[in-house]
């Protein structure tokens, strides 16, 4: 059993305008010890994924299906008292700007100890104590007039190292971390990547890192989510993904980045602008964009389908070659595929 | 090897300082940019880059007269830009293309009038029928269908919007234009197409750019040349493949080697120069070179004196002590 597991799910939050299916059907499971990546442009429903399996998401977005199990333990309707257990001590989340988290009239050190002391059973010098050596862990220079200071006192890198730090405070087994590095300047995300390496060697943290940066990606994560639209729309190892990319979102993906070869290639952008949520076509989400789109794609969702061990994808091309090397049969329907 | 003739513009020690008060009666002079030389060739693309608060954008306007230079020459076709005149002049062949998509459009003017608001300003057209067509000649280099001419921001997407604010930086015609960090609020789904645009613009009309970003790959997919900025510095300028493949500068090594590549097999090879510590306020900024205070290469001279910006070859540009 994987550590994390989430099934079908489905969160839509109720606007005025009508159901915006933020996340619509998303399976995914992280084992232990992992790193998992979330790619995807804004609004493909990654923070709104993250927020569903932390069960803290806010009017009026709730979860309508499916299921996230802790360690087998099922999360979505589980309880105030059970989800108090769960969160800090089981998953911990970090969001892009640490100031939303931090509150900027007491210090570093009240904030760290309350939190310690809210969790364990530490009293508060030892909670100081803690909260020294869990700075030094996330290579905090001079931790002690760190605890002395306000939030706005230090810079935007340090804030992030001080999440990182509060949010592994009770040893959580998954970290969420909401784009943390997208608001910061390059040198300083290299140092809030390798924290986040040494936290996950060290400790055997899984990590969940929610990016829209493939290099990020590239440079973290074992295995790696595509989102669009709230679908996943290719699920695989960082190699599957990179060097094998079957849906043709996630090949776009690829070919509008530039790469740091000399030989530049031009950049081959999608076409097109991101769906509505409100108005999402009808068959796959992502035909509207698509240069390779068959007539099926306008008619029916493409359901997503396992290719080798660790790689899935939901795109007919992919559903249509393999029917052409005659590893799938299509049905009646399908057929017209080709046309 | 460069006659005079191919140089479009010349910054000649550049310097931009913000009073900052720093309390009662007190005021500590912020250098935001400090003593900063470049040319730019007729056609090139430059590329700016380093991190936040290094003062990019503050170049780009101080060059652009938007912020009055504290000191510094700029030379602009051969001319120098001193007097009202020459500034109303170099207006119609020097404009900007601003970050914020969202932010930089009045909301309450349909396409049409922001797009034309500088050719009202410079008295662009003999009459209205010239004008309207001007604006859709405009519209349609930067894609954007004439039928939206009667429209208003808010209905745009990001991508559009950056569009709309192109299509507005061509108005007068200009030469030269500098891009502040014009992909950075977009998806980067979006940010090829308008790179791609930027590109194909480039081509058409001959234009000059200063492009200003903090994502360096997309710095080096479209600059000729890239120079490096610490701390209101410049610490290095040269051609941008050989900067990616031969970095010089301490901070231009460390900064590339913190670019996250999209490869994973690059990812595992790749040795990260992880740099310690924070970029200094540039309110307190070291003395001697800028980066010494994270250089990991720094001695007692670095202290003491800036290292001059100059040419170890083919028009390589290092500022530093030990190379
Ligand atoms: N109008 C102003 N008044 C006072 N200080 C300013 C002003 N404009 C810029 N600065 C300061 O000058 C320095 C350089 O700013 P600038 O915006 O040019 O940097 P940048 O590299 O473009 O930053 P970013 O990438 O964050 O936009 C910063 O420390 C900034 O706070
Ligand atoms: N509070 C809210 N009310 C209405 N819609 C929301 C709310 N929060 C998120 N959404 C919608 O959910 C979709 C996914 O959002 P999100 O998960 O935040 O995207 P991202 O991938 O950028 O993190 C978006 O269309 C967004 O507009
Ligand atoms: S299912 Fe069809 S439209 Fe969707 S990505 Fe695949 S080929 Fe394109
Ligand atoms: S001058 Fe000295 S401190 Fe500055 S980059 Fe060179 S070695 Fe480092
Ligand atoms: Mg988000
Ligand atoms: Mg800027």
């Amino acid at each position: 059993m994987a550590l994390l597991e989430v099934n079908n799910l489905r969160t839509s939050f109720f606007t005025q305008a009508g159901e915006v299916r933020a996340v619509n059907d998303v399976s995914f499971s992280l084992d232990r010890g992992k790193v998992l990546g979330i790619v995807g442009e804004s609004g493909s429903g990654k923070s709104v994924t993250a927020y569903s399996i932390m069960q803290i998401l806010t009017h009026p977005g709730r979860i309508v299906g499916g299921s996230v199990k802790f360690d087998g333990q099922e999360l979505v309707g589980a309880s105030k008292e059970e989800m108090r257990k769960i969160r800090g001590k089981k998953i911990s989340i970090i969001f892009q700007d640490p100031m939303t988290s931090l509150n900027p009239v007491y210090t570093i050190g009240n904030q760290m100890r309350e939190a310690i002391m809210l969790h364990t059973k530490r009293n508060k010098k030892q909670a100081t104590e803690r909260a020294l050596e869990l700075l030094r862990m996330v290579n905090v220079n001079e931790p002690e007039k760190r605890l002395k200071q306000y939030p706005h006192e230090l810079s935007g890198g340090m804030r992030q190292r001080v999440m990182i730090a509060m949010a592994i405070a009770c040893e959580p087994d998954i970290l969420i971390a909401d784009e943390p590095t997208t608001a910061l300047d390059v040198t300083i995300q290299a140092q809030i990547l390798e924290v986040m390496q040494n936290l996950q060697k060290e400790l055997g943290l899984a990590i969940i890192m929610i990016t829209h940066d493939l290099g990020v990606i590239a440079q973290l994560c074992d295995e790696v989510i595509v989102m669009y639209a709230g679908k996943i729309c290719e699920r695989g190892t960082a190699d599957d993904i990179f060097y094998q990319p079957l849906h043709e979102y996630t090949k776009g993906l690829l070919a509008s980045i530039p790469g740091a070869d000399d030989d530049d290639k031009p950049l081959v952008p999608i076409a097109g602008t991101p769906v509505d949520l409100l108005n999402l076509p009808q068959g796959c989400f992502f035909a509207p964009r698509c240069k390779n789109a068959m007539k099926i794609c306008l008619r029916k969702y493409p359901q997503m389908c396992q290719f080798t061990e660790t790689h899935h994808s939901s795109c007919w091309m992919n559903i249509k070659e393999a029917a052409d090397e005659g590893l799938v049969t299509l049905t009646e329907g399908e057929e017209s595929a080709n046309e | 090897m460069n006659n005079n003739n191919d140089i479009l513009l010349e910054v000649k020690n550049l310097k931009k300082y913000f009073p900052i008060s720093t309390g009662a009666f007190q005021t500590k002079q912020l250098k935001a940019v400090d003593d900063v030389s470049f040319t730019i060739r007729r056609g090139e693309t430059l590329g700016l880059v380093g991190e936040s608060g290094c003062g990019k954008t503050t170049v780009g306007r101080t060059i652009l007269n938007l912020y009055t230079p504290t000191d510094g020459e700029i030379i602009f076709d051969g001319k120098q830009i001193k007097t009202k005149k020459d500034l109303q002049e170099y207006r119609t062949h020097a404009t900007m293309v601003f970050q914020d998509p969202y932010s930089s459009l009045d909301p309450r003017m349909t396409v049409a009038d922001i797009i034309g608001e500088p050719l009202d300003v410079h008295k662009l057209y003999k009459n209205k029928e010239e004008r309207a067509a001007r604006i859709r000649e405009l519209m349609g280099y930067v894609g954007l269908n004439s039928e939206h001419a009667s429209r208003y921001p808010h209905e745009f997407s990001g991508g559009q919007r950056q569009r709309i604010g192109i299509a507005r930086a061509l108005a007068v015609n200009p030469s030269f234009i500098v891009c502040d960090e014009p992909v950075s609020a977009l998806d980067v789904s979006i940010q090829a197409q308008v790179i791609n645009m930027f590109k194909d613009l480039q081509k058409q009309l001959g234009l000059t750019y200063l492009f200003i970003a903090h994502d360096l790959l997309v710095v080096k997919h479209i600059s000729d040349r890239i120079a490096v900025m610490y701390l209101g510095k410049l610490v290095e300028l040269a051609d941008a493949n050989e900067i990616y493949r031969n970095p010089m500068h301490p901070y231009s090594q460390s900064l590339l080697s913190a670019v996250p590549i999209p490869d994973p097999d690059t990812a595992r090879k790749n040795q990260r120069i992880v740099l310690e510590g924070d970029i200094p306020s540039p309110l307190n900024a070291p003395s001697g070179c800028p980066f010494r205070t994270r250089c990991p290469r720094a001695t007692e001279q670095c202290a003491q004196s800036m290292p001059p910006l100059t040419d170890r070859g083919d028009g390589h540009f290092v500022a530093c002590h030990l190379v």
